[in-house]
Parts: C-alpha cells; structure tokens; sequence
C-alpha cells in the first residue's frame, strides 16, 4: 500500500475532520456502519458523529446501551461475518469494562482460527486529560493496546492525521483502535476535502532538525513543535517525529533520525511508568547506541490518576515547557 | 409436532457422531496423546443436535469452551477437528487454536472460546450482521449456567432485545460453574427466568430429550428468521464427564450416584429406544451407525496423527491480515 496523502485545501477542525472521514467511507461503502453510546440522535458527546444519522439513517448510525462488552461484540460479530464496522467506546477510559472483547476475542480471532477470519473493525475511542473530567474520563491507556498482538494502534496528532488515519483505520483488513484526544477536538490545520488514507506504520518527520530527536505522541506534537521553537531561541535545531501509529511501530525512522542527532527524547501525555515511551526508548538504544550521545529521555505523566483539580491537572500533563526542559536537563548531563 | 423419520434419524446421527468423537478423544487426553485439555460433550448431546437440526450452513453459531459437539453437530470435519486437537498443520486452525478454539466460519461457528461468557457479544454481532444485510439467517448462542452470571451475557441479552435481533440464546445448563453446583453460583433455578428481565420468551426444557429441545428450539428459530426477535432456550442437562476430561482434576463436587442418575436418562439410548419402539431405527440399525462413527473417528485420528506439526516459520504469521 503507498501514502496518498493529497494536497491541503482548506482549514477544518480536529473534530470535523473526524466526523468528514466517517461520512465519506460511509459514503463509499455501504458495509460501514457506526454504533456507540449516543453516535447517533447524539452526534456523540464530543460531536465526531454529528449529521451522520441524518444522512445515513437508524440503521447505519447506531445508538447502543450502555454497554462496552456488548458494543465490542456486536463490531467483532460483524466485523466477522463480513461487515466493516466503526465502533466506538466514548472514554478510552471505559475500555476496562470491554478489555475482554478486545484483547482475548478481537485481537485473538485472526490466529486462533488459523488465519482464516477478516476482521476489519475500527474502535474509535477518546482520550487524555485537560478538561477537568478526573480520573476516569481522562487517561491515555495506548500502552495497554500495543502489548497486544493482533491489535493496531493510531493516535493522530492533528486535524490531517486524524482525517488520514481514520480512512486508512477503517479501510485496513485488521481490528484498528483509533485514540483520538479531546483537547486536540479544536484544533485547526489544512485538511484536503477528498478521501486520503495515511499509511498506518509509517511515522512522520514534521519538523527536521539536526541536534536533537523528540518522538512525540498525538497530543505531544504541538508540544513538541512549540518546545523546538523555544528550543531554537538556544540555538537547538530540533528534529520532532510523529509516529502516527504506534502499533506496528516505524522504529525506521527513529533511527534514522537519532543516528543523525545522537540525543533523543520521547514525550507523551500516558503516565511515563510502563508507557510506550519505555518501548520506543528501548528501541532506540537497541538499535542505534553506538550513536547515542546521551541516555535517552522520557517525558510523561506523573505516577498517580489523573487530578481534577485545574492546577494539580494542568501540573499532571507534560506540555511544551516540559518537554523543553527535559531537552535542556539532557544536554547539560553531557560533557 | 410432526418430523419425518429423516430428520429424526439425522438428529440421532449426530448425536452418535458428536459421542463418539467425544469419548475417544477423552481417551486420546487421558493417555497424553494429545496435548492440552479437552472439556468434553458427552451427555449434552441432545442440546446441539436439537437445535442444530434446525440450522443452515449459513447461519451461525457462537460456541463455548466445551465446544467439539456443536462443530461435529453443525457439520464439522473429522479429521481437520482430530489434526487440530492434535496440533498439527492439517488441523482447522492449523494447530494454531486446539480444542478451545476450534471453528469453522464457512459452516458458520464462530469459534469454541475460552473465555466463559465470551459468547453472547459476538453473537449479537453475527446476528446484527444478518439483519443488517436483510437476509433471513439466524445466530444461535450456546452458553452455560456459569456462563449466565457473566456481565456479557446481560450486555448482549439486553441488546439483542433492543435491536430485535436474530438470535437465539441457547443455555446448556449442566448444573455446574465449573466445579460449583447451580444453587451455589446462582439463586435462580431456571436460567429462562432471566429472559422476562430483557423482554424476551424464555423456556425451559429436558436437554436430555432431543426431541424437546428440537421443538423449543424450532419455534426460537423460527421466530429469529422472521423477525420477531431473540429467545432465551434454556436446556437441563448433564455433564457425564468432568469439567476437564473423563475423570478429570479429581475434584470431590458431585457423587458418583448423581452421576449414574442422570446416565440413566442418557440422551442417546432414552433416543434410540424410543425409534426403536415406533419402528424408525431398529436396535440393529443404531449399532451400524455408532460403527461407522467410530470408523470415521479412527479414520481421522490415524489422518491426524500422521499430520505434520506447523513449522516453526508459521509462529508470526496469521497474527495480521494483509490488506490489499
């Protein structure tokens, strides 16, 4: 499969973006359909489903129970019997209550028959924290689903990965979880107006530099940029790396780029403790230590739930400052 | 109810066949020939040859983690179940899965599982997949009583409900949670009652009488393939074995006289007797077909254990679909 990324059109938000992809795959295949808690009459609480039900009608735009198991079930059911089904778990938080679904029966389907089930399910899910929604409704539990073989994992970054990484999610043959951030729902960039997959397993060079390597993740982008800009007032040249997805993992380009800035750092919004920061760390200095300059940097949450208090959240979440001075604690261990 | 001698005789047939297939497969764990562990069917028979009796290869089944008589019941091959037991490559799941993940999606079973209670969530799925295509295929869900105090099965009864989907909910009550006695693990007696909490018919019925079950289970069916929503069929039945194997962990949880009890209302031979006494199956008759089951289950022993194991190249692959 090759990237067809098209050229940027018009500014559309995070959460447009998202609700457009659904509409357009629905468009294009009739075998698509949505159910989740309040997609439907609901548009869901964030609004990624909004005007599908209109336009696609009750038996496509599906409003469930309150029931993660059952709705897990019903895109796997499908999803096995030849549909190609968008599920989604409103909090990425609830996935506790469906972990079953997911990891012994979605995940597992495929090989334990031997290879003989297509399961193209999507499982689109929210997460991340900065709405003082505590500590259930505010985690990122990506790490969880990397562990599992049989799963794939995307986190888009911005209005364009999410549109891009829902079609190529959806289109994909695999059960894919889509982890997108509710903070990010606002955020505006170029989003072109046709259908464009972004290859899922190719990670993103979105800002080249040449001293230092930040390996962000979904919300940890923007960060990131505005940690290299602030960076770039030291007279660091900072590389930032989107991976995109993050199971299957484009170790790849990480490499490549910690070959050539010999210092690294990978930030994202998860508790640091076992995140995939740990993973992609590992990584790095399995397979580029000899040009490593520096042990390579982690910057997460701290090791508690979510807070819901503004200060103590705002505290709890790395942002660009963060990041920045991780990149400076990092450089200053070097002699 | 008036069934042809046809149909009586497939329903005995596959009775037989998921018998002899069980006992000596039970065999083949007791004496370490086959890998793993086996829960085996024997004594439930009726249940799945019932209600089998009534499907289509296009419609489909979700199974349990005693799961080889629903495939030998809706179809399955001898010997690619006997490879996979086995572990070998021939095996259905190209020894991938075993005994408790044992399927055959082409026949429409959507997979023994392991996870108790795993069931009724995919089922829904199947069925809301029937419905959505408007073809007129039903699912039915095979579970146990242990399996009935699972939150899935309260998710997925509620849904199919709501959705008025085509499903049948098939409770192959045996008695036991595993090792705990039905009035331990629920204050229920009849797992049917659960169905009125979800608005939908719930019946008991002697799991022991193929017949019984084979006419409860045709009008759920029945009612599934013309729309009028799920059912809960709940079927008293015994585990002549035990949870594991024939004689299983050794665990003292029931009297060797429960057990001698209920084998004297053996589905197999309440069933022959009676054909025999109508004059649709002479005692001679019956003898003929559990010899050609056996022969077949020989058959496909000796086809699996003369099958290769996989290779170990095979251990990465099947995990991800290539998409084109």
């Amino acid at each position: 499969m090759t990237t067809v990324e098209a050229k940027p059109t018009r500014q559309l938000s995070y959460v447009a973006a998202v609700s457009e992809a659904f509409a357009q795959l629905m468009r294009e295949d009739p075998d698509i359909f949505l159910a989740g808690e309040d997609v439907a009459l609901g548009g869901s609480v964030f609004g990624v489903s909004r005007g599908l039900l209109k336009e696609f009608g009750p038996e496509r735009v599906i409003d469930t129970p309150i029931s993660e198991s059952g709705i897990i079930g019903l895109g796997l059911g499908a999803a096995a019997t030849g549909l190609r089904p968008i599920v989604d778990i409103m909090f990425m938080d609830f996935m506790g209550v469906c972990m079953d679904e997911i990891v012994n029966q979605v995940a597992k389907m495929k090989y334990m028959f031997g290879g003989k089930a297509k399961l193209p399910l999507t499982i689109h899910t929210m997460a991340g924290g900065g709405g003082s929604m505590a500590a259930q409704h505010s985690q990122s539990l990506e790490a969880w689903f990397c562990h599992v073989p049989g799963l794939k994992v995307v986190m888009p970054s911005g209005p364009y990965e999410a549109k891009g990484l829902m079609v190529a999610a959806v289109r994909d043959d695999n059960p894919v979880i889509v982890i997108n951030n509710k903070v990010s729902l606002r955020m505006q960039a170029d989003v072109p107006e046709e259908l464009y997959e972004i290859e899922l397993g190719r990670a993103h060079v979105v800002r080249p530099g040449t001293n230092f390597t930040i390996v962000a993740i979904g919300r940890m982008v923007p960060e990131s940029l505005k940690a290299a800009e602030m960076l770039a007032a030291d007279g660091l040249d900072v590389e930032v790396i989107d991976p995109r997805t993050l199971q299957p993992f484009d170790t790849a380009t990480v490499v490549e780029s910690v070959r050539k800035t010999h210092r690294a750092l990978v930030a994202h919004e998860a508790v640091r403790f076992g995140g995939i920061g740990a993973e992609i760390a590992a990584q790095i200095q399995e397979e580029a230590f000899d040009y490593l300059d520096a042990p390579v940097g982690r910057v997460g949450a701290p090791f508690s739930p979510v807070p819901f208090s503004p200060p103590l959240e705002k505290e709890y979440i790395p942002d660009a400052g963060r990041v920045a001075a991780e990149v400076r604690r990092i450089l200053g261990k070097q002699v | 109810m008036n069934v042809s001698t046809e149909a009586l005789r497939d329903m005995h047939l596959r009775m037989v066949r998921i018998r002899t297939f069980e006992e000596e497969a039970g065999k083949l764990m007791e004496s370490g020939r086959v890998p793993g562990s086996l829960h085996l069917y024997v004594g439930e028979e009726a249940v799945a040859a019932g209600v089998m009796a009534h499907l289509r290869d296009s419609d489909q089944i979700t199974s349990t983690h005693r799961g080889h008589g629903h495939l030998v019941a809706k179809g399955g091959d001898f010997k690619q179940m006997y490879a996979e037991l086995f572990g070998r490559s021939t095996g259905y799941c190209k020894g991938k899965g075993g005994s408790m993940h044992i399927s055959d999606l082409d026949l429409g079973m959507l997979g023994a599982n392991g996870i108790v209670g795993a069931g009724p969530p995919i089922a829904i799925g199947a069925a809301f997949s029937n419905q959505y295509r408007k073809t007129d295929n039903v699912t039915v869900c095979f579970f146990g009583d242990g399996a009935s105090n699972e939150g899935t099965f309260h998710e997925a009864a509620n849904m199919a409900a709501v959705f008025k989907l085509p499903v049948v909910f098939v409770c192959e009550n045996n008695g036991f949670g595993e090792f705990t006695r039905q009035e331990r693990h629920q204050a229920i007696q009849d797992v049917a009652d659960r169905a009125s909490g979800y608005g939908m018919p719930g019946v008991v019925v002697d799991g022991m009488d193929v017949m019984a079950v084979y006419e409860a289970a045709g009008e759920a069916i029945m009612r599934a393939r013309r729309g009028g929503g799920p059912s809960l069929l709940e079927c008293k039945t015994y585990r002549f074995y035990d949870h594991v194997g024939i004689r299983g962990l050794g665990v003292a949880y029931r009297d060797d006289s429960e057990v001698l009890e209920w084998r004297k209302r053996d589905p197999i031979t309440m069933f022959e007797r009676k054909l025999d006494e109508e004059g649709l199956l002479s005692a001679g008759e019956a003898a003929g077909i559990h010899e050609t089951a056996l022969a077949e289950v020989r058959e496909a022993i000796a086809f699996a254990e003369a099958s290769p194991f996989p290779d170990a190249s095979a251990l990465l692959e099947d995990v991800y679909t290539a998409t084109d």
